[in-house]
């Protein structure tokens, strides 16, 4: 069969050039100027900016050019007790002894506060983080807006949220967050715990902090009693101080697992809550019977959304046999559409790595697979030789003790590995010290049944991946940690229960 | 004869036409969706802009389908198919005009020698309800008149009642009736009822010969949507890649802004790449189209926006 040559009015070299030029999409750069970045920031403490005690500051800067961006104030071990102490203040002075509603109230007003400031909560996420600003505008500030808007509806219903139980808050609440969603992780640890009338010290990660402090501002605007939330700046050593103060009555931590496991042997025995969200090594199972060009999109989805930087990323590709070449096929040619860019650019898919300790571990990860003999596949289009960029990358041929197969890379590195049966999946997408996501393709909805029962995951997304709702509880297991963020489980990691009438 | 089968990995269709059997791939909505709704979100701006507006201008099926169609009424068709803009000679005429069989002659005496194609509706549009005896008749009357290009309908009663087999072999009858004519098959999308019954109609229009598949013939409330372009333009990607047969796209129904046509340009050029973007494989069937597209050009010309009562209407 053939089809005949047929020649249309204009269809000559001209069209050919048009449609290249088209589909080079020339930058669209969201204007940058709708955010005032200020040279110096302070810490946001018992509803005031102030520098650290010892008067230290760090540097963050942009990791698409590597511009210094502001210096930001290093909380000491003072300035985390100050933090602590004004958070115990409000707690006690009030914050707990307000009705649900009015609670509500504050939070709805932040959330609303927040989507109307969007674009420069997007664009100043954009800078800071390097995360493309489609993404921030599309995904991060939204979703930052609608846990805060979900967590607002429950503060006058705590009363139902567990059947049977009575809910009373914690108290104060130290809540370390990390540098891949800065914005959505504070938003995520904020919320339920003022809904559940805790008071709150939040450190930001040393690399992003200029979103959750532009949300403390907000805050501020939105007429929340002074102490209620407090941001404390610096390193991993701040984040050490304020999750072993005594004064904290809850920590929750998201962030590496490394972290995770020394903050659990520092609050070993001492009677503080605690809840982790950890690493992952995420498998996206595929079958043969799956709809591949839909499982290209949730494969890019699940490891290229936000560089890879997602600790629920789908970094672990098990495809079965007899699609394998087929869907490889498929997903090195839709790599080669991946824009690598300025994260501001509205058309960039792939934004820049955040740190340049980052971008190191990421090579050395892709460098080390190369040296065992594993196929890797980048695009042919050149990234950025400016600023913090690594290309999307698909690492093939692994036998499944590569580190690369093993360990967490928090890049855009998918390693793919094979399987042949519905047992075999599950063995190798369980063989990981992680637990937090998985992903399951196929049409037949009796094997996502089987399989997702049989998955060790907090997470598993059928025919989809890396989608999330404040509705829906979020969370790990084994090494990627415990306790639920959303939902109604995410809630009641924030009260202290007790049966009604006890 | 055309039939669907099964294998551990889903639909396959084997029939005559095809050397061998073609896979029909599963689609699965949501994904489709979201990826359809970031495509056609692409920021299009200045020179990327105004070459897709150029390629989609040149892409136009520019089309009259109404009862009350006169050769008067063509005959201005026509001339604005040939000068998009009277102010701007420079602006090159649309791929095609389409109309009624009755009035292909007046259509084609109007563009002779232009290079712009005559294209027709044949085959008792838009239902398909006729036999099929006399829509093939149809179809032979109108090549006779002139027609450059046939857009059938694809027998969307067949494809829900299951028969494949005589959705496939009217197709095939469609197209040998058409002899040295294109023929486009409009799949009439809006009454398909689901992605995966889009995906399994572009197949076997596809495989029955069709050189250009239709979403619509533009007389339902759901025209042209961006999952259901997508979905079309992934399965004409997975033909050529089974066949190596290249087939083309034509999209049609409620396309009447510049900003939806740079969409549609942006799914199908991150599909089936920006070569696929020619008249030969990519149109667009629109009217007002056309005129907004001029605004655009003259906006960039002039710096101002123009008016469209400034513009000729047929």
């Amino acid at each position: 069969m053939t089809t005949t040559p047929h020649r249309a009015a204009g269809a000559d070299s001209g069209t050919a050039g048009l449609a290249r030029a088209f589909a080079e999409y020339v930058p669209s750069i969201e204007a940058r100027d709708v955010v005032t970045v200020r040279p110096r920031y302070g810490l946001v403490i018992d509803g005031a900016e102030r520098e650290a005690r010892e008067g230290r500051v760090f540097a963050t800067t942009e990791p698409a050019t590597g511009a210094h961006l502001a210096d930001v104030a290093e909380a000491g071990d003072g300035d985390v007790d100050d933090a602590v102490a004004a958070a115990r203040r409000a707690y006690e002075g009030g914050w707990r002894d307000l009705p649900g509603r009015a609670r509500a109230k504050y939070l709805f007003r932040i959330a609303r506060l927040l989507q109307d400031r969007s674009r420069e909560f997007a664009v100043l996420e954009s800078i800071d983080g390097g995360k493309p600003i489609r993404e921030s505008r599309d995904i991060d500030v939204p979703l930052a807006a609608a846990h805060l808007f979900h967590h607002a509806g429950w503060a006058d219903k705590l009363e139902y949220a567990v059947p049977g139980m009575s809910a009373r808050p914690l108290g104060v609440v130290g809540q370390i967050i990390p540098w891949n969603f800065p914005l959505l992780m504070a938003a995520w640890k904020i919320a339920p715990a003022l809904a559940c009338g805790n008071t709150v010290v939040l450190k930001p990660a040393e690399t992003t902090p200029l979103t959750a402090l532009l949300l403390a501002e907000l805050i501020a605007e939105a007429d929340l009693p002074p102490g209620v939330v407090n941001v404390v700046t610096g390193p991993g050593t701040t984040g050490a101080a304020l999750a072993a103060h005594p004064g904290v009555d809850k920590v929750a931590f998201t962030g590496s697992t490394g972290v995770g496991k020394a903050i659990l042997r520092a609050l070993a025995g001492t009677g503080t809550r605690l809840t982790l969200e950890l690493g992952g090594k995420g498998a996206n199972i595929v079958f043969d019977d799956a709809a591949l060009d839909q499982v290209v999109e949730g494969i890019v989805d699940g490891i290229f959304f936000n560089q890879g930087h997602v600790c629920c990323a789908g970094s672990r590709l098990l495809v079965q046999e007899g699609v394998a070449g087929e869907l490889l096929d498929r997903l090195r040619r839709r790599i080669e559409l991946l824009r690598v860019g300025d994260p501001l650019d509205k058309n960039t898919d792939v934004g820049a790595i955040n740190s340049s300790a980052q971008l190191e571990r990421i090579r050395g990860f892709v460098e080390g697979a190369a040296a065992e003999g594993c196929r890797i596949d980048q695009p042919a289009r050149a990234i950025p030789s400016e600023g913090l960029f690594f290309p999307p990358t698909i690492v093939s041929g692994l036998g499944g003790s590569e580190a690369i197969a093993r360990e967490e890379v928090f890049g855009p590195v998918l390693a793919v590995q094979t399987f042949r049966t519905e047992a075999e999946a599950v063995a190798k997408a369980n063989a990981t010290a992680y637990g937090l996501s998985a992903g399951i393709w196929t049409e037949k909805g009796s094997r996502i049944l089987w399989t997702s029962q049989r998955l060790r995951a907090g997470v598993v997304w059928a025919n989809c991946f890396n989608q999330f709702d404040p509705a829906s509880p979020f969370g790990g297991v084994r090494e990627s940690g415990f306790g639920r963020e959303g939902g109604r489980q995410g809630l009641a990691e924030y009260l202290s229960l007790a049966p009604v009438g006890a | 004869m055309l039939s669907l089968g099964r294998d551990t990995r889903g639909s396959v269709l084997t029939g005559s036409l095809l050397g061998a059997p073609v896979r029909v791939a599963a689609v699965d909505g949501y994904a489709l969706e979201q990826r359809a709704a970031r495509l056609a979100a692409r920021s299009v701006k200045r020179e990327s802009k105004e070459a897709g507006l150029e390629l989609a201008a040149h892409c136009i099926d520019l089309t009259t389908l109404e009862g009350a169609d006169t050769p008067g009424k063509v005959r201005a068709l026509c001339s604005r198919a040939l000068h998009p803009d009277p102010d701007d000679p420079a602006m090159a005429p649309v791929a095609a005009v389409c109309v009624y069989p009755a009035l292909v002659a007046e259509a084609r005496a109007a563009v002779e020698g232009s290079g712009v194609k005559v294209a027709s509706v044949a085959g008792a549009f838009p239902s398909g309800q006729s036999h099929l005896a006399d829509r093939l008749d149809e179809i032979r009357r109108a090549v006779e008149d002139g027609a450059d290009e046939i857009d059938i309908v694809l027998n969307r009663g067949a494809l829900l009642a299951g028969r494949l087999d005589v959705v496939h072999d009217e197709v095939a009858a469609s197209k040998e009736a058409c002899g040295r004519a294109h023929l486009k098959t409009i799949l009439e999308t809006g009454e398909l009822g689901s992605y995966e019954m889009v995906r399994l109609a572009s197949m076997v229009a596809m495989a029955a010969g069709s050189d250009v598949i239709k979403t619509s013939t533009g007389k339902l409330p759901v025209g042209a949507t961006a999952p259901v372009a997508l979905c079309m333009a992934e399965a004409i990607r997975e033909f050529s890649d089974q066949t190596g047969v290249e087939v083309g796209l034509k999209l049609a129904g409620g396309i009447r802004t510049s900003k939806q046509a740079l969409g549609y340009l942006a799914i199908v050029a991150e599909t089936l790449g920006p070569d696929w973007l020619t008249p030969d494989r990519f149109r667009i069937g629109a009217s007002t189209l056309l005129n907004d597209i001029v605004l655009q050009r003259r906006f960039r010309r002039t710096g101002r926006y123009g008016r469209t009562h400034d513009l000729p209407v047929d």
